[in-house]
C-alpha cells in the first residue's frame, strides 16, 4: 500500500466513524428541545425527566462526535495538502463559517444547558437548547456545503496563471442545489435516527416496566415518547425518501458514473430495470449476473417517467470520460456503491416498520408488553445508524477516482483525482497515524458504549425527579452548583 | 490595509483568543490531578472542584483553534497545506491529546468508580500537558521555518521539529500555562484549594519566569523587531506583576489579568516576529510562504472579512456573559455530591 492507500483508509475510516455519533447529535438536538419545551410549557415533571434522560445520552454521545470532529479539519492539510492547496480558495471559507456560525453557538450554549439549570431562568435555559439544535444544524449545512462542492463544484473557476481553483460566487456554493438536497436528506436522516432512538429506547423501557411494577413511569413517560419518537421517524422517512429522491434525479444529470455504478448499469440502455440482486465480482462488468429486476422503476428514479429514458452506462461512460480527461480508469468500485446503495434504502424499512407496530400497540392507551416487541425496539436502534455511513460511503465512494468531480455544465478544469490531492508523506507515516487513530477510535467506541447502555439500563433517574428550587439572590461569593462534572 | 495583511492580523487575533481562553483550561488540566491530591480532603472532591472551573467554558474555548485552523485553511491555503503536511507528526499527537481531553473532561463524571476516574484523569492529563508542550513547539517553529522547496513541499526532519530552540518554546507554553492555570484556579475556587491553588502558583512562577523569559528574549533576538521589543516588555513586566501578587496571595483577579495579558503579549511578539513570512523556508528565502504568495483570492477574503466582523462580536458578547453567568467560585466542600452511575446496575 502507498500513502495514498493509507490515507484514503484514513480518511474513510475516520470519517465514517465520526458520522456515527453526528446523525445522532443532528437529530436529538432539537428532539429534547421540543421535549423540554412541553415540561416548561405543560409543568409536567415525567417530561422534566425525560428531558435530563435523554439529555445524558446525548451529552454522552456529543463528547466524542467534538472530539473525533477536529480530527477531520487537520486531515485536509495533513494528508491532502495538495487538495488543499488546490481548493483552499473555496473550500476554506465554508469551514470558517461552520466555526464562526455552528461551532461557536452549540459549544458556548451546550455548556450553559448542562451546567445553567436552576441557574438560568427557565426559559432563557430552554432557549439555549434551542440554540444548541441550530448550532449543530448549521453546522450539517456548511460541511455539506463544502462536501457538495466536490460532488458538484459551482461558484469556481480555474485560474492557469495559478494553477488553482478560485472561488468567483460565493452565494453560488452556498446554494448548490446538490448542498441543498443532500443537506435536507442528512437533517432526515438524524431526525429518522434520533426519532428511533427515542422510541427504541422508550419501546425497550415500557416493556421492561411490566417486570418492575413502573406503571408510572410507563404512562407519563415511555409510552409518551414511544409515540412522539415514532411520529418523528415516520415524517423523518417521508422526508428522507422525498429528499433523497430529488438527490437521485440530481445525479442522474450531474454524476451519471456514480448512478451507473450504483445500478451495477454496465452499458448505456434505455429504460433499464431496476435491480435488486445481483451476482459477481462486480469491479468487472462481464462477471455480473442480474437475479432479481423490477421493470420502470429506474426511468421513475431518473427523470419521473416510466418509460423513454436512456441512462449511461459504466463503460461507456468510462468511454466518454477518457476521451474528455485523458487516459485513466473512472470507474468507481462497482462492488461498493452497488451493496452501499441497497444497503441505504434497505435499511430504512426497519424503523419505519418499528415505529408503525408502536403507534398500532400503543393504541387507545396500551402499554404493550410483548418481550418480542422489546428486543425488537433495541435492534432497531442501530439501523438507521448504518443506513447512514451506507449512505456517505455510496456518496464517497461513487465519486471516485476525482476529489472534485468535474461539473458537466461548469468550469472543466475546477476537477482533480484523488492522487493528485494527496499530501507527500511517507507510507509509514500515514500507516503508524491509522494505526494509533483506530486504536484511540476503537477504545473510546467501546467506552461509549459502555455508557450509553449503563444509562439506558438505567432509565431515568430518581435524582431528576423534579427541578431544583431557582438558585437564591447571590450574597456569598461561592456559588451552589446545580450540576457538576 | 490589503485584505491579505488583514487576514494575517485577524488569523493572530483567532490564535490570541485560543491562546488567552485554553491557555487556563491547558493549566487546570494539568494541575488537576496534582492539585487535587496534594492537601486536605477527598481527592476526588477538590479534583471535580478544580475540573468545574471550566465546565461551562472548556468546550467554546477550543473552538477558537478550530476557527483558527479553518481560517488559515481559508485565507491562506498554502500555509495551511505546507505546515499541516509537514507537521504531520506533532499535529497527529495534539490530535491524540485533544481527543482524550474531550471525553476524559466529559466522562469523567458519568461513572462513579475511582478506575473509572483515574482513567479520565490520565486522559485529561495527557490531553493538557500533550498540546501545551506542543503548541510551543509549533509555534517557535512557524519562526524558525522548515526547509521548504520551490515547489511550497517540506519534509521536516527530526531536527526541525525538535531544536533546542523549538524544544524552549514547547517548554515556554507549558510553564506558562501551568502558571497561567493555577491562578485562574485560585480566582475561581474558595477555601483550602484556593490556597494549594497559590501555593502550586508560587512554585510553577520560577519556571515560567525562566522559561518563558528565555523564549521570549530568544524570539526577540533571533526574529524580532525593533517594536516587538515592547511586546516582549510588556509580557515581562505584566509577568512579574502577575508573580508579585501570587506570592503575597492577594488579588487574584488582577494576577489572572496580568497572566492574560502576558499570553496576549507574547502571542503578539510571535505573530508580530513572523510577518510577512507566514512560514520561512529554510533553504531559500525565495522559498518563504509569505502573506503575499500564501494568501487567498480578494474575493475569498473580502467575504470572510465581512463574516468575521459581523459575527466575532456577537461570538464575544455571548462568551462572555456565559462567564458573567458562571462568575462565582466554587470550592470542594460546596461542590454537588457526584450524580454519576455505578459502575454496575445494583
Amino acid at each position: 500500500m502507498d500513502a495514498l492507500d493509507v490515507s484514503r483508509w484514513q480518511f474513510g475510516i475516520t470519517t465514517v466513524y465520526h458520522f456515527i455519533f453526528v446523525p445522532l447529535t443532528i437529530g436529538l438536538a432539537p428532539l429534547i428541545a421540543v421535549i423540554q419545551t412541553v415540561w416548561v410549557a405543560t409543568g409536567n415533571p415525567a417530561w422534566y425527566r425525560l428531558t435530563k434522560f435523554f439529555g445524558k445520552l446525548f451529552l454522552i454521545n456529543f463528547a466524542i462526535g467534538v472530539a473525533t470532529g477536529i480530527v477531520q479539519e487537520f486531515q485536509f492539510g495533513m494528508n491532502w495538502s495538495e487538495y488543499s492547496r488546490f481548493v483552499g480558495d473555496i473550500f476554506g471559507a465554508p469551514l470558517a463559517f461552520e466555526g464562526l456560525i455552528a461551532f461557536f453557538f452549540e459549544s458556548t450554549f451546550i455548556g450553559l444547558w448542562i451546567f445553567g439549570w436552576s441557574r438560568l431562568p427557565r426559559l432563557v435555559h430552554l432557549a439555549c437548547i434551542w440554540i444548541v439544535a441550530f448550532g449543530v444544524n448549521a453546522s450539517a449545512y456548511f460541511i455539506i456545503a463544502a462536501n457538495s462542492f466536490m460532488q458538484h463544484p459551482v461558484g469556481a473557476k480555474f485560474n492557469p496563471e495559478s494553477g488553482r481553483a478560485e472561488l468567483v460566487d460565493f452565494g453560488a456554493l452556498l446554494t448548490n442545489n446538490t448542498a441543498i438536497w443532500a443537506f435536507l436528506h442528512a437533517v432526515t436522516a438524524s431526525l429518522l435516527t434520533a426519532g428511533a432512538f427515542v422510541a427504541g429506547i422508550s419501546a425497550w423501557l415500557m416493556v421492561r416496566s411490566h417486570k418492575r411494577a413502573e406503571e408510572v413511569e410507563a404512562r407519563t413517560m415511555y409510552r409518551p415518547a414511544t409515540i412522539l419518537g415514532s411520529f418523528v421517524a415516520l415524517v423523518a422517512a417521508v422526508g428522507l425518501l422525498a429528499t433523497g429522491d430529488v438527490q437521485g434525479k440530481l445525479m442522474f444529470v450531474q454524476q451519471p458514473m456514480k448512478m451507473a455504478s450504483a445500478e451495477s448499469l454496465c452499458h448505456t440502455e434505455t429504460d433499464p430495470d431496476f435491480s435488486i440482486l445481483t451476482v459477481g465480482t462486480h469491479n468487472n462488468c462481464d462477471s455480473i449476473t442480474r437475479v432479481l429486476e423490477v421493470p420502470y422503476v429506474l426511468p421513475f428514479l431518473a427523470e419521473s417517467k416510466f418509460s423513454g429514458v436512456t441512462l449511461g452506462g459504466v463503460e461507456d461512460l468510462q468511454q466518454q470520460a477518457e476521451e474528455k480527461f485523458g487516459p485513466g480508469n473512472y470507474r468507481p468500485n462497482l462492488f461498493a456503491t452497488y451493496w452501499a446503495f441497497r444497503v441505504m434504502i434497505g435499511l430504512l424499512l426497519v424503523p419505519v416498520a418499528f415505529a408503525l407496530l408502536s403507534l398500532w400497540l400503543t393504541r387507545g392507551g396500551r402499554i404493550p408488553d410483548q418481550r418480542w416487541y422489546g428486543t425488537f425496539a433495541l435492534l432497531t436502534i442501530p439501523t438507521p445508524f448504518l443506513a447512514s455511513s451506507a449512505g456517505w460511503i455510496f456518496t464517497e465512494m461513487g465519486r471516485q477516482p476525482w476529489v472534485v468531480v468535474p461539473n458537466p455544465t461548469g468550469d472543466p478544469m475546477v476537477r482533480m483525482v484523488v492522487q493528485d490531492g494527496v499530501s507527500n508523506n511517507a507510507a509509514g507515516t500515514v500507516l503508524f497515524s491509522l494505526a494509533v487513530f483506530t486504536l484511540l477510535y476503537g477504545a473510546l467506541a467501546v467506552a461509549w458504549f459502555f455508557l450509553m447502555r449503563r444509562y439506558v439500563t438505567e432509565g431515568p433517574l430518581e435524582h431528576d425527579s423534579e427541578p431544583a428550587p431557582p438558585t437564591p439572590p447571590d450574597k456569598d461569593d461561592v456559588a451552589p452548583l446545580s450540576f457538576a462534572y | 490595509m490589503a485584505l491579505h495583511e488583514l487576514w494575517f492580523y485577524l488569523i493572530a487575533v483567532l490564535f490570541l483568543g485560543f491562546l488567552v481562553l485554553e491557555g487556563f483550561d491547558f493549566g487546570v488540566g494539568m494541575l488537576m490531578a496534582p492539585l487535587g491530591s496534594a492537601g486536605e480532603g477527598d481527592t476526588d472532591d477538590r479534583r471535580r472542584a478544580v475540573l468545574n472551573t471550566i465546565g461551562p467554558v472548556w468546550d467554546a474555548n477550543e473552538v477558537w483553534l478550530i476557527t483558527a485552523g479553518a481560517a488559515m485553511f481559508a485565507a491562506f491555503p498554502n500555509w495551511y497545506a505546507t505546515l499541516f503536511s509537514a507537521l504531520y507528526l506533532p499535529l497527529l499527537a495534539i490530535l491524540f491529546g485533544m481527543i482524550l481531553r474531550v471525553v476524559g473532561i466529559e466522562w469523567r463524571g458519568k461513572i462513579n468508580d475511582p478506575q473509572w476516574r483515574r482513567w479520565a484523569d490520565i486522559g485529561i492529563a495527557l490531553g493538557s500537558w500533550l498540546p501545551a508542550i506542543l503548541w510551543g513547539v509549533a509555534f517557535a517553529i512557524l519562526l524558525r521555518g522548515l526547509p521548504i522547496d520551490a515547489d511550497g513541499q517540506s519534509k521536516a526532519g527530526i531536527g526541525d521539529v525538535l531544536s533546542p530552540y523549538t524544544l524552549l518554546g514547547g517548554l515556554a507554553t507549558a510553564s506558562l500555562f501551568a502558571f497561567y492555570g493555577s491562578v485562574f484556579i485560585a480566582l475561581k475556587t474558595s477555601g483550602t484549594i484556593r490556597d494549594d491553588a497559590l501555593r502550586f502558583g508560587r512554585g510553577l512562577s520560577i519556571p515560567a519566569i525562566g522559561l518563558a523569559g528565555g523564549f521570549g528574549l530568544w524570539t526577540q533576538l533571533a526574529y524580532g523587531r525593533p517594536w516587538t521589543w515592547i511586546a516582549l516588555g510588556v509580557a515581562v513586566v505584566a509577568l512579574l506583576v502577575a508573580v508579585a501578587l501570587v506570592w503575597q496571595g492577594i488579588r487574584e483577579g488582577w494576577a489572572f489579568a496580568s497572566t492574560v495579558v502576558v499570553v496576549a503579549a507574547v502571542t503578539v511578539l510571535i505573530f508580530g516576529s513572523m510577518y510577512p513570512n507566514l512560514l520561512p523556508s529554510t533553504l531559500n528565502p525565495d522559498w518563504n510562504v509569505t502573506v503575499e504568495n500564501g494568501a487567498s483570492t480578494p474575493y475569498t477574503l473580502r467575504i470572510m472579512t465581512w463574516a468575521s466582523l459581523a459575527l466575532l462580536p456577537l461570538v464575544l458578547m455571548y462568551q462572555g456573559w456565559t462567564y458573567w453567568v458562571f462568575r462565582k467560585r466554587i470550592s470542594a466542600d460546596g461542590i454537588p455530591a457526584s450524580i454519576g452511575l455505578s459502575r454496575r446496575p445494583s
